[in-house]
């Protein structure tokens, strides 16, 4: 894969800048930055969050969003330069020479159109072809991609479609009028573990049977170790190093790299003594089906989300529930917490089953557990002052409110933010600070269990690196026990006693942490490691 | 705050529109100043045209009232019945809306059935008969407007609070133990301020054609001048006196628009993300 350039290259961008509207955080999204790709040739740009990849793939596409515009550089494909083309000009080379895919294919498919048909849109809106050649076209663009069955896929509506398969129709419409240039926009971040090999492996292939140039955007070093030829690691709008994959991954320069390279979660377990102590919460045939529409002449469709599941978690353990989207994992933590019901089986807290309590003995019980949750911006409601977040489950239960007040800026002192945050609103916080204060929340009625929902899915990788130490320490210091609930294997190896591991809504593997990630013994557990990105040179890296 | 008007300001129109309404409010302030007099009080011999006097630059109606008169002593009444009526309309519907959208099942079913209920009846028609039974006053009119206007704002609230309900942090109200009562007044109905206040701004716009229609059919309070009775008062001559009927028509037109334009950039400014893009 790790072949020398010779070719000339077809992308050149030189000293690009992009100027963000006034009133930002920065003055530009962009700044100063150079790559070139040539053809046959995979350059990543990886970079965290507000890192301006992103903005540089859509200058490219001259797709730059409202108030945003380029102030310097010049965009060269195959020597001419984009920047000073008419709007026409740019509307041929959008599609025809440069294709793009996105993160989330079902917001970029239209739901009304058959997939067959949105293929032919692409030929139709550039003029070329027959009806019956548009046709043809996409079935064997379809084919092309690796999707099972394509007449039927054609015939379909993009929600009958898997995410996998609805990012390979991407993948098709991008590919249809054969560009030079492919830019790929996150495309397997919104994916399962599984579907996302796959979806590399395909632009992997593609790449170089067509001999394009592919500009892929990731924050995941695990993929970029997959496939790129080429790396450009971006901060704050500027490119801080290049290279070769060998070069940046296996022998990073600069600290920033160093230090996202460094916060990768490892994928093994650490030895950990087994926590022996006495179960705090006992789950016993825990089972949930949603029952979706059904009217007079039609059976409701079900779907069973959870299906007698049984664990137990001893105090002071860590026990992780691990699965791809769709296995019931997040069903489970709800079920507990009763923000949704179960439909049968015992949840056993210090002996109580929680399953079955209504009203005011639920409330009573339910302050034992709580939950941070996965969207550090829909979590917190914007128009409530931090401290009064954190004091208010305290004030439920009858605390004084002042001296609620006083406890919520002690735990924000605990979870690393400053007593005087309590003052201010959610929106003047970043990510990783409200995550944060999620996580004061959860302890400020000093529970015994908590359950992170994907608590730190959201974050990018040196900020989930600090939320896990947190978590951590708090859970040592605390005494907690925490069910924390993954997609990412590695998270889940870097901080679990126990892992279980789910799949349609079933328990296949649950295990010590050692046991599940180096001696997994169910094949849906193997394929899940397996499909980690990165896998084989994770000991290359530092 | 600031940010708030910087962005309202952007829409011209609905800076035009503050404009007008706060002349029409100055106008209704300033009433017993500029008009001690009584509005019926006959003032004139009757037909006078505008302009024709200094004294009554908007002329006098067919009983020689001053037409300036009624026109400014109007826009309290308009102004008045349009804000309580909305107001009261507020109260009922937001509740009910609330309750409906946070409960859901049952008392969500029964909720929007009675709501239905009122919707099924043409409004207008359902506003004339109940001041009719009530007596017309400014009280009757005021509760007659606001029982027919509800429902809309139930309909809002129940689907904004559906939304919302969902939202996490509504769930990690719940997980905190909050009851019911505390998730809804702290945790969701702020969040549905910029909806209401927008539904609001077109309401009393609404309110203020209803109550005018009222008083144009006779129905408004017989101790009150307002804009509707000038122009039913007017509709007979309207050949031989067109400014009687127009000047009061103008106030209503020009107050409407007002508020319409003002409901616009409100919601312009509070949902920054729904607004329309121009190239």
């Amino acid at each position: 894969m790790k072949h020398e350039t010779i070719a000339k290259p077809v992308v050149e961008i030189e000293r690009l800048s992009v100027a963000l509207p006034d009133g930002a955080d920065r003055p530009y999204a962009v700044d100063r930055v150079s790559f070139r790709i040539a053809p046959g040739q995979l350059l990543c740009v990886v970079g965290e969050s507000g890192s301006g990849k992103s903005m540089s793939a859509n200058a490219l596409m001259g797709l730059l969003p409202e108030g945003v515009r380029v102030s310097n550089g010049r965009i060269l494909l195959d020597g001419t330069d984009l920047l000073t083309q008419s709007e026409d000009a740019l509307h041929d080379i959008r599609g025809r020479r440069v294709a793009m895919i996105f993160q989330e294919p079902m917001t970029a498919l239209n739901p009304l159109m058959k997939v067959s048909a949105q293929i032919e849109e692409v030929f139709e809106a550039h003029g070329l072809l027959t009806p019956a050649e548009r046709r043809a076209k996409a079935l064997s663009l379809l084919e092309e991609v690796g999707l099972p069955d394509p007449p039927r896929a054609a015939a379909s509506f993009p929600f009958q479609l898997s995410g996998g398969q609805r990012q390979r129709v991407m993948i098709a419409m991008a590919l249809a009028l054969e560009p030079q240039v492919l830019i790929a926009d996150e495309p397997t971040t919104a994916l399962d573990v599984t579907t996302q090999a796959q979806i590399l492996r395909l632009i992997a292939r593609l790449q170089r049977d067509r001999n394009m140039a592919v500009m892929f955007i990731t924050h995941d070093f695990g993929v970029v170790a997959e496939i790129a030829d080429y790396v450009a690691v971006m901060q704050l709008g500027r490119v801080v190093e290049e290279g070769t994959v060998e070069q940046v991954l296996f022998n990073p320069q600069h600290d920033y790299t160093r230090k996202l390279i460094a916060a990768i979660p490892k994928m093994q377990a650490g030895m950990r003594a087994p926590v022996t102590s006495a179960p705090i919460l006992t789950v016993e045939g825990l089972t949930k089906t949603y029952r979706q529409g059904g009217g007079l002449f039609s059976r409701p469709r079900e779907v069973h989300a959870v299906q007698d599941v049984s664990f137990s978690l001893a105090k002071g353990e860590t026990l992780g529930i691990v699965g791809e989207s769709g296995s019931g994992k997040s069903s489970v933590g709800r079920c507990l917490v009763r923000l949704q019901d179960p439909d049968g089986g015992r949840v056993l807290l210090d002996g109580q089953d929680m399953a079955t309590l209504r009203g005011e003995e639920l409330r009573r019980v339910r302050r034992r557990m709580q939950m941070i949750f996965q969207d550090p911006y829909g979590s917190l409601n914007p128009r409530e002052r931090v401290g009064r977040i954190i004091a208010s489950g305290p004030i439920a239960y009858g605390e004084d409110p002042a001296k609620a007040m006083a406890e919520a800026a002690d735990l924000l002192e605990m979870v690393g933010l400053k007593r005087d945050a309590a003052h201010r609103f959610p929106h003047e916080f970043s990510g990783g600070q409200r995550q944060r204060i999620g996580i004061a929340r959860a302890l400020a009625l000093k529970p015994g269990i908590i359950i992170a929902d994907e608590a730190v899915s959201a974050l990018d990788v040196s900020i989930q690196a600090q939320v896990l130490d947190l978590l951590q320490s708090l859970k040592r210091d605390l005494g907690l026990s925490l069910i924390f609930i993954t997609h990412d294997l590695r998270v889940a190896a870097q901080i679990c006693d126990r892992v279980m591991v789910m799949q349609k809504g079933r328990v296949v593997e649950l295990g010590s942490g050692a046991e599940i990630f180096d001696a997994p013994r169910h094949p849906y557990t193997r394929s899940l490691i397996d499909a980690i990105p990165g896998r084989a040179h994770e000991a290359r890296m530092i | 705050m600031m940010e708030f008007w910087n962005r309202f300001r952007q829409n011209r129109g609905a800076v035009v529109g503050l404009l007008i309404l706060l002349l029409i409010v100055v106008l209704a302030a300033a009433a017993p100043l500029l008009y001690p007099k009584s509005p019926w009080s006959m003032v004139q011999r009757p037909f006078l045209a505008p302009f024709a006097m200094d004294a009554f630059p908007l002329g006098t109606d067919p009983m020689g009232r001053d037409v300036a008169s009624a026109v400014a002593h109007g826009a309290r009444v308009s102004l008045l019945v349009g804000l309580v009526s909305t107001v009261v309309s507020m109260l009922i519907g937001v509740p009910i809306g609330a309750i409906a959208g946070y409960f859901g099942g049952r008392i969500d079913d029964a909720l929007m059935r009675f709501t239905e209920l009122f919707q099924t009846v043409p409004s207008f028609a359902l506003a004339v008969v109940l001041v009719a039974i009530f007596q017309p006053s400014l009280y009757s009119i005021v509760i007659a407007i606001a029982l027919v206007s509800w429902p809309p704002v139930a309909r809002l609230l129940r689907s904004e609070v559906m939304a919302l309900r969902s939202r996490e942090f509504v769930e990690a109200a719940i997980l905190s133990g909050q009851r019911a009562r505390t998730i809804i007044l702290r945790q969701i109905l702020p969040n549905t301020l910029s909806a209401i206040i927008v539904m609001a701004s077109m309401m009393v716009a609404a309110a203020i054609l209803i109550e005018s229609s009222l008083s144009f059919l006779g129905l408004g309070d017989p101790n009150v001048m307002s804009w509707g009775y000038v122009i039913g008062a007017g509709r007979t001559v309207i050949r031989q006196a067109w400014w009687v009927s127009f000047f009061p028509g103008l106030a209503i037109l020009l107050t409407v628009l007002a508020l319409n334009l003002i409901g616009e950039g409100l919601n312009d400014a509070m949902n920054p993300r729904l607004k329309r893009r121009g190239k």
